[in-house]
């Protein structure tokens, strides 16, 4: 009743084309992105902003970049922990470089140096597909890391191998380093992903993102309809390495604040993983709904039995969340595959029907 | 259809529920601690680290619950504490640090060298004092630069040149190090590298040849690792281990016949759990440690009757003196000495962690009060000043002899005048790093 398009008319091209053509969407997603902004950083404590929402607003960009690859080309990648740590080891090394540099500036130049460094591992998705080139990724992870923690002049030669976010401001408000206030970075990592997630939603709505899905689902037939397979697998390489590196490099300066290779292990690029997967393939909803899942369904289930009153040991608490969790992915995994992103879907048509369905 | 509305409900209930604990957490929680000292504990009892986490988290908790039993707390204040697990992991470690801080901590024990470097950039702001016993960020104990961060009785470097010595004891001399051949096996982690640069210091000064091999995270594949060993075939080897990989490299020191007793451990590679799947082999295995083996001690004894014998003890009674259930002790000690130092220095008040932190810096744990603690010959007296953080003590040299540990040397003096000048000009790179300044120690007296 409430949720109808009956009445809007697009009288031009434009109208036609816009991101959220229904005038409810973009009521919703306004205030959506108004209220991310604005009520975190007024009511919630340091817990929420440094443990939940700053980790999901960067899990949630990695989740993006991770989802234009494999979502979109159809190219599954377990790389994205290495790519992660390119982004973030080469934020380091410029901004200790060139510590006049704006912050912003660093992540972006950080994201274009992952996103070579994914051109080169793309390279060889042009002959080997599915498991195979999962394998070419993870190779990628582990030379990457392997990489960062031999050569000591990525962390400048620190003797404990770490790398520390030194602090940095943004027109005068300290934006990284010990003394950047957890708001402050809420709002930055905030900024990025909403700026990011409207180009990605932009770019695969576009040319690019349509020759991705014409790969993936045939690139025989996208060969033949004029979609050239090398430039486009390695421009999604190219473009996914640029968030999941614009994500490390925040990973580090946002959220860790100091971090060793071992924060950007494989366990990291299988987590990035199920956030795609359970948040729906080739779709950037998904993302956003899967790094939801991933981040905030253990934290609740840590905090609930203390707030339920009940008092165990850490430890079988600790078994307990990780079986819960475990069961609950299998359990929306089974009853839909399709990822939470289709479940919106599936609400979104309903509400169009209701109060009167067929 | 209906199961997709229930799912839709589930997942609504699932995404809001931490908001509605949100809502929850914002009332204040910790009135119930304002008297108490409160003490967070990250501890690792599960994952892949947990038979060394274990012990460690035990012994902390029976002290706590000794002196809340036995004497009524800390000079009258009882220690209140919260476990949360962290399972060695940094990032589970921090959320565990932020959702415990609220509740007015005084210290933290981070428990891991990765957690430490997370929690030293944030000590200073959130005003919690960290107390990393033995491990985290050498450069740490100087507190000029690090006012917040402790890391006595002694830290990395300083047991790098303790060993050193301990070797060059054996050899017959500091001059008889010359051209020998020592190697050492670290963590690929900023924990296993923390000795590196010390043992090149000291391999140049004294000029023996020293290999450094790596071994990657978890550390349960170290076969070209000992191949390097075999074709080296150094005549000591250093090892700073943690987790399985410890008992890894002992099996396999034994397999290509190392002599057992030229292999010293690290204090985090010697503890039951790291010789025992080696069986016999282990025997004559060393390791360094800053307190004795065994429950031969006092306190011990107290432990048993006031802790277990209540019923109110954290693991199993056969597991009290074991290495690292030590190690849970006298940290929970100097915790406790440190607290009640603030304690006499302000009596009769909420201590806050101010406080507490001048109480860390002020330590001064003599011979004497160990004997009353039931600790004497147990640890040694640690004295903590403004400018030293550390206290560069003495260390033990522990050996298996395939059913428990024995002190098999005197304390072995740290190389402090080594140690210190590295000490102080990691702390000034350190220190700059986060953009702090030097404080002034003549005007704090």
């Amino acid at each position: 009743m409430i949720y109808r398009e009956a009445g809007q008319f697009k009288t031009s091209y434009a109208a036609d084309q816009a991101i959220f053509p229904i005038l409810q969407d973009r009521v919703l997603v306004t205030l959506g992105i108004l209220v991310a902004f604005l009520v975190p950083p007024l009511i919630a404590d340091e817990y929420w902003l440094q443990a939940v929402l700053i980790p999901l607003a960067i899990y949630a960009l990695a989740a993006i970049g991770l989802n234009l690859l494999t979502g979109y080309a159809g190219q599954v990648s377990l790389g994205t922990g290495g790519f992660m740590a390119v982004g973030a080891y080469a934020a380091f090394k410029l901004t200790t470089s060139f510590p006049g540099l704006n912050i912003l500036v660093v992540f972006v130049l950080a994201g274009l140096m992952a996103a070579a460094v994914g051109l080169v591992f793309g390279i060889p998705s042009l002959r080997i597909k599915g498991f195979y080139l999962a394998v070419a990724t993870l190779a990628a992870q582990f030379f990457l890391i392997w990489l960062f923690n031999k050569v000591a002049w990525f962390t400048n030669y620190a003797s404990s191998g770490t790398i520390t976010a030194p602090p940095r401001t943004i027109f005068g408000v300290m934006t990284t380093g010990p003394l950047a206030t957890a708001p402050v970075r809420y709002v930055v990592a905030l900024g990025v992903l909403a700026v990011f997630a409207l180009v990605a939603k932009n770019l695969v709505r576009g040319r690019m993102g349509r020759s991705w899905m014409a790969i993936r689902d045939r690139d025989i037939a996208a060969e033949i309809i004029g979609v050239r397979p090398l430039r486009t697998k390695l421009l999604a390489f190219a473009v996914s390495s640029f968030y999941c590196g614009v994500a490390g490099a925040e990973y580090v300066f946002l959220y860790l604040g100091s971090a060793e290779t071992l924060a950007f292990d494989i366990a990291l690029s299988f987590l990035v993983l199920f956030m795609v997967i359970i948040g729906g393939l080739g779709s950037i909803l998904g993302s956003f709904l899967g790094a939801a899942f991933i981040v905030l369904v253990p934290i609740f289930l840590t905090n609930a039995p203390h707030h339920l009153g009940l008092v165990m040991p850490v430890a079988l608490q600790k078994q307990i969340e990780l079986m819960v969790f475990g069961a609950l992915i299998i359990f929306f995994l089974i009853v839909e595959p399709h990822g939470l992103a289709r479940l919106w879907q599936i609400a979104k048509e309903k509400l169009r029907l209701w109060p009167f369905p067929h | 259809m209906r199961i997709r509305v229930l799912l839709g409900l589930a997942i609504a209930a699932l995404l809001l529920g931490p908001l509605a604990i949100a809502g929850s957490a914002q009332t204040p929680g910790g009135a119930a601690h304002t008297k108490d000292a409160f003490i967070p504990l990250l501890v690792y009892r599960t994952g892949p680290y947990a038979p060394s986490g274990i012990p460690i988290a035990n012994g902390f908790v029976d002290y706590f619950t000794l002196i809340n039993e036995r004497d009524g707390g800390i000079n009258g204040i009882k220690v209140a504490w919260e476990e949360c697990e962290t399972q060695y992991d940094t990032k589970q470690g921090v959320e565990c640090y932020e959702r415990l801080k609220g509740k007015s901590a005084l210290l933290v024990n981070p428990y891991s060298t990765g957690i430490t470097y997370q929690l030293i950039p944030k000590a200073p702001v959130d005003k919690v004092v960290v107390f990393s016993m033995g491990y985290g960020m050498s450069a740490a104990s100087d507190g000029r630069w690090f006012p917040w961060v402790f890391n006595f009785p002694t830290n990395y470097w300083s047991q790098a040149s303790a060993v050193i010595r301990y070797i060059s004891q054996q050899e017959g001399g500091l001059e008889k190090l010359k051209g020998k051949k020592i190697a050492h096996i670290y963590h690929n982690s900023p924990y296993g590298k923390e000795a590196n640069s010390t043992l090149e210091d000291l391999a140049k000064k004294y000029q023996f040849e020293l290999t450094l091999l790596a071994v990657d995270h978890p550390g349960q594949e170290q076969k070209s690792t000992w191949l390097q060993i075999r074709r080296l075939n150094p005549d000591w080897i250093f090892m700073s281990g943690w987790g399985v990989m410890n008992q890894v490299a002992v099996k396999e020191a034994a397999a290509i016949g190392f002599k057992m007793d030229h292999f010293i451990g690290n204090w985090w590679s010697a503890s039951d759990a790291d010789v025992i799947p080696a069986g016999e082999a282990a025997k004559g295995y060393k390791g360094a440690t800053f307190h004795a083996p065994g429950i031969g001690y006092k306190v011990h004894t107290e432990v048993i009757k006031h802790v277990y014998d209540k019923g109110k003890g954290a693991g199993k009674k056969e597991e009290v003196g074991s290495p690292l259930y030590n190690r849970g002790i006298v940290n929970a000690m100097l915790a406790a000495e440190a607290i009640r130092t603030a304690a006499v220095k302000y009596p009769k008040q909420a201590l806050n962690a101010e406080q507490v932190r001048w109480g860390f810096e002020n330590l001064n744990l003599t011979d004497k009060r160990l004997d009353e603690l039931g600790m004497k010959g147990f640890t040694h007296p640690v004295k903590v000043s403004c400018e030293d953080h550390e206290g560069g003590g003495p260390v033990l040299i522990q050996q298996w002899d395939g059913k428990k540990w024995s002190v098999v040397s005197d304390w072995v003096a740290v190389m402090r005048e080594v140690v210190r000048p590295k000490i102080e000009a990691a702390a000034v790179e350190e220190g700059k790093k986060l953009g702090y300044t030097q404080r002034d120690c003549a005007k704090e007296k």
